[in-house]
């Protein structure tokens, strides 16, 4: 999966799709999230690098990330 | 003679085409020979025009909506005020009067002033309370009463004749011209601004308006009458021209003189072929007109912060009659940047 | 690994709304409620289970002593009685019948509920539509405040007190016009019509009956006290009138209840919180009303209250837990908890305060609060902006104190324990969780049902 190129993210969560002029706001995981993405990362490393930060356990990223990536599909953030 | 420094806070930054006071309050504020105001904003959604208008508004903090009730809103004041330190704040919106008349004695704790009517003077010119307001004071009102439910539509011919008006508590009123029209314009204002709805008998005749400032006292400190030349579709003036009537001025002084009001207002009146006016609405606070009335000699936002500060204000005698305003509106250029300030800070 | 990791929260992305303001409101700006009375939250869960209705004894004692100051400061003789079906868990009631307060009772059940409870006969108000003859007999033999509520009653009251060759003490339920809407009219007799007046000569003609008190109980949920001036100021219009007509001198007024909690009705556009007139307020209203009418100073009547949500809405809490997070169709979180409309009646009119048990940031998504059940209907809030729970955590769901440990319905699931914590800090089970067997010791199957074979 990956991030459209035209998405812009700043280091304080904001989001801005030139392509559509919709703008979004992340909390500070969604924001390293979106980042690892942007970098073309996929889940592996993802999860290696979140819950090395963040104390966590597989199962309940998992959920969040899948969650997650549900909505930045739905707001068409991707380009697969 | 050095102005005086002080900070000003002002809501109603939204000077669209449902355009709040904000603005036009601020500018009469910047054109006193007295002060020498820093002037902050208070904002609720991130696109009000005033936000972006750095040099009317020097700086601007989103505030929490009225509906989320006083504790987030004074939590967020105090938050402004170990900033800033305002010296008087003038809320601009109806919906957020209450919360604001509520916080008034601790916000004076905090040396912030303001000058609001007192909650009977509120509570007494709501629109649902308007019959009984027009009794007492003996004033004419159209007649109105409120309703709770759907279910009461169809019965309102016992009462009314179409067409008639149908109100929410804060804002919009819509004239309908049969129950389905009410049954749409209910839903809609309900689900807005809560219930009841109020219904009101249509008076035909020539929409007038006061602009007024009173002193708490029973002394009227300005009062300016007008006429709506254009109305939007929104039933915004988009052109109005001060008129001299003297009818306008006496009922002007009169409500003020018996209900000793406190703070700005606006008087919504009717007057018809016959000369006879009615009150249709009292707004507790200053209307986004207000710029004629500084146009036209009157300085009441000036004004009204002096009464907040506590100081004597004189009271103003005449104004010029055919002055004339016309709004017009402006494309800004914001950077994007700005927009992910407010967004993400909640503040510019 | 030596370096403490951060707390984990789930990402989240939302859309920035850039006109209109929204129905969820601004970012939540408040505190968890991590302890109730000193008593975590989580340590009351783990003991005593989830959901778990938990009651503040200090909050009643408090809440009770507030309204009594506001209202005995400003007129000589008040009295309070306990409005049973607000609730009538039997340590809820006996927290006010410590206080002073008196038993008000609208059925049998209630009635019998107020004598076991130990309440003296004299001190029971007995309300409402529906008092049997069993239940009428009961309350004269015990001297109880019976308030008529139709002529009915008023004539079995008459037939009894001849058969019992005693005097019941009576009072009748006025209705009325206080400029409120909705007018409640199905009860009582009616003011403006002159029935209540009616009633009234009826009652001091036939000399088998004692008048003793009015009753008035305008509505509910009032929000302003100028309502309660004008009933109590048509009551004491009545009381002058007897006085009058009959030298009968009316013993006390009671103005029933009504009186706002801080909840938040659905459609209200501020919250409880900033509108709920406080008991000052009211008790102004109705204290200058009576003072100020034309009852002589010797006769004063005695002022009797009969409020309940006022007073115990804020003393309970619900407490819970999340079951699952969802997302629904449309991109709107979803949050499951185990508290569902069958223990929160409530939540069919107010939009309850939901407050995470544990610290969380500022961060919220757009959510929708569902319960348990397997029914539509079941759903706390509609739209809530909220912080980022996860599975298992808590909630405290505030002021449910009103109605809901009466109004609850026994569906799909058992009704779980509720505890009271005491004035140290003690939490105590004031009603245990229902078993199986509550329910189905009351059900008979016929033998010839019972074989199945599936």
């Amino acid at each position: 999966m990956k991030i459209k190129k035209n998405i812009a993210i700043s280091d304080n969560g904001f989001i801005f799709d030139s392509n559509t002029g919709d703008t979004y706001s992340l909390n500070p995981v969604g924001t390293e999230i979106l980042l690892l993405l942007k970098e073309g990362k996929q889940l592996p490393e993802i999860q290696k690098a979140i819950l090395e930060k963040y104390d966590s356990d597989n199962a309940t990223f998992e959920k969040a990330y899948l969650d997650f990536i549900s909505m930045i599909r739905q707001y068409h953030l991707t380009e697969e | 003679m050095t102005k005086k420094k002080i900070t000003v806070a002002v809501s109603g930054l939204n000077n669209t085409d449902n355009p709040g006071p904000g603005i036009p309050v601020v500018r009469g504020i910047r054109e006193s020979k007295e002060f020498d105001a820093r002037i902050i904003g208070f904002a609720y959604e991130n696109l009000e025009p005033g936000i972006y208008l750095h040099d009317i508004i020097d700086k601007t903090y989103q505030i929490p909506y009225p509906s989320a009730g006083i504790e987030p809103l004074m939590q967020r004041l105090e938050y402004i005020n170990s900033i800033e330190k305002i010296d008087v704040i003038i809320p601009n919106f109806d919906a957020e009067l209450f919360s604001f008349m509520k916080c008034a004695d601790d916000l004076k704790k905090m040396n912030i002033h303001t000058f609001l009517p007192t909650h009977e003077q509120f509570e007494e010119r709501q629109k649902s309370n308007l019959p009984d307001f027009g009794k007492k004071y003996g004033v004419n009102v159209p007649f109105s009463r409120p309703i709770f439910g759907e279910n009461e539509i169809f019965g309102l011919t016992a009462d009314f004749t179409y067409p008639l008006l149908v109100k929410g508590k804060y804002y919009d009123a819509y004239v309908a011209y049969n129950p389905e029209q009410v049954r749409m314009y209910f839903n809609k204002i309900v689900s807005k601004w809560g219930l009841p709805i109020i219904i009101q008998e249509f008076v035909h005749g020539t929409e007038v308006n006061v602009i007024a400032l009173g002193d708490g006292k029973g002394n009227t400190i300005g009062a300016v009458p007008m006429r709506k030349q254009y109305i939007t579709d929104k039933g915004k003036a988009w052109g109005g021209i001060t008129l001299d009537d003297m009818n306008m001025l006496d009922l002007t002084h009169k409500i003020i003189g018996q209900t000793k009001w406190r703070g700005g207002m606006e008087l919504e009146l009717i007057k018809t072929n016959n000369n006879e006016l009615f009150l249709i609405e009292i707004n507790p606070r200053i209307p986004a007109w207000v710029y004629l009335a500084v146009g036209a000699g009157q300085n009441l936002p000036e004004a009204l912060v002096k009464l907040a500060l506590g100081e004597e204000v004189k009271p103003y005698e005449s104004y010029d009659v055919g002055k004339m305003f016309v709004r017009y509106s402006m494309d800004m250029i914001v950077n994007l940047e700005e927009f992910e300030k407010l967004s993400m800070n909640g503040e510019l | 690994m030596s370096e403490k990791k951060l707390p984990f929260e789930r990402p989240i992305i939302k859309k920035l709304n850039v006109n209109v303001p929204n129905k969820f409101g601004l970012k939540t700006e408040y505190d968890p409620i991590t302890s109730i009375d000193g008593v975590m939250v989580k340590d009351l869960i783990k003991e005593f289970g989830s959901p778990l209705y938990v009651i503040s004894e200090r909050t009643i004692r408090d809440t009770y002593r507030e309204a009594k100051r506001a209202f005995s400061t400003r007129y000589p003789k008040v009295q309070f009685a306990w409005s049973y079906k607000t609730n009538y868990m039997n340590a809820v009631c006996n927290v006010f019948h410590q206080e002073g307060s008196w038993a008000e009772v609208v059925s049998g059940f209630e009635y019998d509920k107020a004598i076991a409870n130990g309440v003296q006969g004299q001190h029971i108000i007995f309300n409402g539509p529906d008092k049997t003859e069993k239940d009428l007999e009961k309350a004269i033999k015990n001297g109880s405040l019976i308030h008529i509520d139709h002529f009915d009653e008023l004539y079995t009251i008459a037939e009894l007190a001849e058969k019992m060759e005693q005097k019941p003490k009576v009072s009748i339920r006025v209705n009325m016009d206080t400029g409120i809407y909705p007018m409640w009219t199905r009860f009582g007799f009616n003011y403006e019509n002159g029935e209540a007046w009616e009633a009234l000569n009826r009652i001091l003609l036939n000399k088998k009956l004692e008048l003793v008190g009015l009753h008035a109980h305008i509505g509910t949920y009032i929000m302003v006290p100028w309502a309660y001036g004008l009933a109590a100021k048509k009551l004491a219009d009545l009381a002058v009138g007897v006085q009058t007509k009959f030298n009968h001198t009316i013993k006390y007024i009671d103005l029933g209840g009504g009186f706002a909690s801080k909840n938040t009705l659905k459609g209200a556009f501020s919250p409880g919180t900033d509108t709920c007139p406080t008991f000052d307020a009211y008790a102004e209203a109705i204290s200058t009303a009576i003072i100020s009418s034309a009852i002589l100073p010797d006769h004063m009547p005695i002022l009797i209250l009969e409020t309940g949500r006022a007073l115990i809405d804020d003393a309970g809490s619900l407490l819970g837990s999340v079951i699952a997070i969802k997302r629904l169709a449309d991109g709107r979180r979803s949050l499951v908890i185990d508290i569902g409309v069958n223990l929160l009646f409530t939540s069919f009119w107010y939009e309850h305060k939901v407050t995470p048990a544990q610290p969380f940031t500022h961060y919220t998504e757009d959510s929708v609060i569902y319960g348990p059940l397997c029914m539509n209907i079941d759903v706390i809030r509609e739209n809530i902006s909220f912080p980022l729970l996860n599975k298992g955590e808590h909630v405290v769901i505030s002021r449910i104190g009103a109605y809901n440990m009466t109004q609850w319905m026994q569906f799909i699931t058992l009704r779980p324990n509720i505890v009271m914590i005491d004035m140290d800090g003690k939490p105590h089970v004031i009603r245990k969780a229902e078993q199986n067997e509550s329910l189905t010791s009351h059900e008979i199957t016929p033998d010839y049902l019972k074989k199945i074979n599936v």
